[in-house]
């Protein structure tokens, strides 16, 4: 007996079924797999995330200390602040004037403070615990209140309540970041200093009080409790200024020449392959380059944002370049045609249709690649902007140092316990700085989106 | 030219006949010329020496099966296959009798007097009287606003667009359905004035109500313009031509009178095509 028509279709169906749950297996198989891995990922960016704010946030607010500073004229015994008096000359004026402000920094301010901080412990320091007392205090507040007293010399003979920065190792102390256990010789303080600490702490004369130092300051060796960002900031600004002036133009318009005009040929194949080769070449050789041409052929100074600028101009161009061209090549060719064949030239054409349609893509682009930038580390080592600089940069052409590099030169610091808390804080306001922009590039492709 | 005061009254279903009163008022003035064009894609030869006067005020319709290049043929005649890095033409093409490939022939005046409609409708993201506003003001037509204001009006109403629109000029034109679209397209080439209107298969896109509204449109606007149309559907050819052109594989085959060409063709090629032989 011959096997039915009806049986040919059961064994069909069978072996089809069969099949099918193979396949089903498959997909879930392929499913749950990327599903995995989308979880690792976000995992692991909380777990950087979590374990950056965790020691970051706590770095925003540092020991403070609260004390009441008698401006002692027994210890400033200084001569009145010149005014400028008619008929005498700019010069004259500003030569006794710096002689004033000379004869100030003699003073011996660092008395102020000890008497205020005797008075705030409320017991009489030897001479010989000077040391110890003077360990709570950072060593730049003296100079902070040398400048207060020249900005504003009535407070001769006043007492004023002064916030003053802890010590980074009363910081570290305080916050419980270094082992209490541990025995003097291994302590960063004294076990007087640290007693005092304690004390002054449960008394509420030092508090945690919100870092402004954090913010406001430069960069410090002498006194780490007063190291800030603010010449790293105002370096990675004026770097930033230099690559979106230069590589947002440069970028945007050689993109639109080559996608819009330059002829199709092997010369501008040959361009199109080594922009595109660019955009892969490790960013510490833009750093060669730039040491090479900039500071060593054109002379252009050491560790400026200049320098800096011009580096990651070379490393974000390539990057807008392609940005730029695939925007423009999403624009569907029928509004070229439309412009094209009521008489518009090719200009017209690209500036009063594609562009416009093309620049919600255009700015993300260039924002994405000038975030890139800002993020960048390894070529400013290289031009020399991981040195040392205590002064906030007024222009592009002093010596400044960078967000990312100063991030890298905390990391580094032998005070760890202190610094480990700060390098976190300076990698939050990167990230705020970096968010940022990439939701700025956010909100503009939509405000500018079309749809057709 | 004699005829083209008589009203063009062909309805969508006219039957292939109706061109017979319409041809007479060809074979007037030649507009544009082509002497032996041959168009080229890199080494590929698109078009082998085509020879075809094209009449003032005549609507010229261009059939052929696909490939066949007439498409090609067509946007020489505007230059618009000069966007095409690989493309070239060769032979002479006139305009008026002048050559509109001399090299010192200016390729935007040439594309203000011989306009294009695409086949897919493709307004600008841009306002409905942007849309039509954008050739006069480029061209520099209008000094005034009121004049523009004018120039819109007019050109819409031509497309028979204006009652449609006229409330909601400021609204996106690519929010219009797509036989609006169409007409605001043609609206927009109409607005700058040009001496012939080329038309890529205008109603390929679109439903036959739509289809019917653009045939009675082109009816008539070639009153006052030269019509060169190419189009997929033989019976639109036969509807709203004067005269029909036979494209096949690169060659000009026949071209005739509307009626000669679909009740009497010369060419087996053209009887084959027609009949539905191939295509």
């Amino acid at each position: 007996m011959s096997i039915t028509i009806e049986q040919r279709r059961q064994h069909r169906l069978m072996t089809i079924e069969k099949s099918l749950a193979k396949r089903h297996r498959q997909e879930k198989r392929f499913r749950r797999t990327g599903l995995a891995a989308v979880v690792t990922g976000m995992t692991l960016v909380a777990i950087l995330f979590v374990s950056i704010l965790i020691r970051g946030v706590p770095a925003f607010w540092q020991a403070t200390i609260f004390v009441d500073v008698y401006f002692d004229p027994d210890v400033i015994q200084l001569e009145e602040k010149p005014q400028k008096v008619s008929g005498e000359s700019q010069s004259a004026f500003e030569e006794r004037y710096a002689a004033w402000q000379s004869q100030a920094g003699l003073v011996n301010w660092q008395a102020l403070i000890d008497s205020a901080l005797e008075d705030a412990i409320g017991d009489e320091v030897e001479s010989r615990q000077l040391r110890d007392l003077r360990a709570l205090v950072s060593s730049s507040e003296r100079f902070a209140l040398r400048n207060r007293f020249v900005e504003d010399p009535s407070l001769l003979g006043q007492t004023v309540e002064l916030k003053m920065l802890a010590s980074a190792n009363v910081d570290v102390w305080i916050k419980g970041n270094i082992d209490r256990n541990l025995d003097d010789s291994r302590q960063q303080l004294s076990a007087q200093t640290r007693a005092w600490a304690d004390q002054l702490y449960d008394d509420g004369i030092i508090k945690n009080a919100f870092s402004t130092a954090l913010f406001l300051n430069t960069d410090s060796r002498s006194s780490p409790a007063s190291a800030g960002l603010a010449g790293a900031f105002m370096g990675s600004l004026f770097m930033m200024m230099v690559v979106i002036m230069l590589s947002v133009p440069l970028g945007v318009a050689s993109a639109i020449y080559l996608e819009e005009f330059a002829p199709k040929n092997r010369l501008t194949d040959l361009i199109e392959i080594n922009i595109n080769n660019l955009a892969a070449v490790p960013s510490i050789v833009f750093g060669l380059l730039g040491a090479s041409i900039f500071i060593g052929y054109l002379g252009l100074p050491l560790s400026a944002p200049l320098v800096g600028g011009l580096v990651l101009t070379l490393m974000t161009l390539p990057t807008i370049i392609i940005a730029t061209r695939a925007s423009l090549r999403s624009i569907p060719p029928s509004i070229r045609q439309a412009a094209l064949g009521i008489g518009a030239s090719r200009v017209q054409t690209v500036f009063h249709h594609v562009l416009p349609l093309a620049l919600p893509g255009i700015l993300t682009g260039s924002i994405l690649g000038v975030a890139q930038a800002l993020g960048e580390t390894a070529p400013l080592l290289l031009i020399g902007m991981n040195a040392f600089v205590a002064n906030v940069p007024g222009t592009p052409l002093e010596q400044s140092t960078a967000l990312p590099v100063q991030i890298y030169l905390w990391q580094g610091n032998e005070l760890r316990n202190f610094f480990e808390a700060r390098t976190s804080a300076a990698i939050i306001v990167l990230l705020g700085l970096m968010l940022s922009l990439n939701a700025l590039a956010i909100w503009l492709r939509k405000k500018f989106e079309t749809r057709w | 030219m004699n005829t083209s005061a008589e009203p063009m009254t062909a309805s969508p279903l006219v039957s292939v006949g109706s061109g017979e009163s319409r041809t007479s008022k060809a074979k007037d003035k030649v507009k544009m010329s082509a002497e032996d064009v041959k168009v080229f894609y890199g080494n590929a030869q698109a078009i082998n020496g085509i020879h075809l006067d094209i009449y003032e005020n005549e609507v010229l319709a261009f059939i052929g099966p696909s490939g066949c290049g007439k498409s090609t043929f067509l946007r020489c005649l505007n230059r618009m296959n000069d966007t095409i890095d690989i493309c070239r033409v060769e032979g002479k093409i006139t305009l008026d009798k002048n050559d509109i490939y001399a090299p010192d022939r200016d390729v935007v005046l040439l594309r203000a007097q011989v306009g294009i409609v695409f086949q897919k409708p493709n307004p600008f993201p841009k306002s409905i009287y942007e849309n039509i506003a954008y050739g006069p003001r480029l061209h520099g037509l209008a000094r005034r606003k009121a004049e523009l204001d004018d120039i819109v009006e007019s050109s819409l109403r031509r497309a028979g667009l204006w009652d449609e629109v006229k409330d909601r000029l400021d609204q996106p034109g690519t929010g219009l359905s797509g036989g609006q679209q169409q007409r605001l397209c043609i609206a927009r080439t109409v607005a700058v004035s040009p001496d012939v209107i080329l038309m890529d298969e205008p109603c390929s896109a679109l439903d036959p109500i739509a289809t019917a509204k653009v045939e009675q449109l082109i009816d008539e606007l070639s009153e006052s313009y030269t019509i060169v149309m190419v189009t997929h559907n033989m019976q639109q050819a036969a509807r709203v031509a004067d005269r029909t052109a036979f494209f096949h594989l690169g060659d000009l085959v026949e071209v005739d009178s509307t009626d000669q060409i679909f009740t009497n063709p010369k060419d087996q090629r053209t009887h084959d095509y027609i009949t539905g032989r191939f295509g």
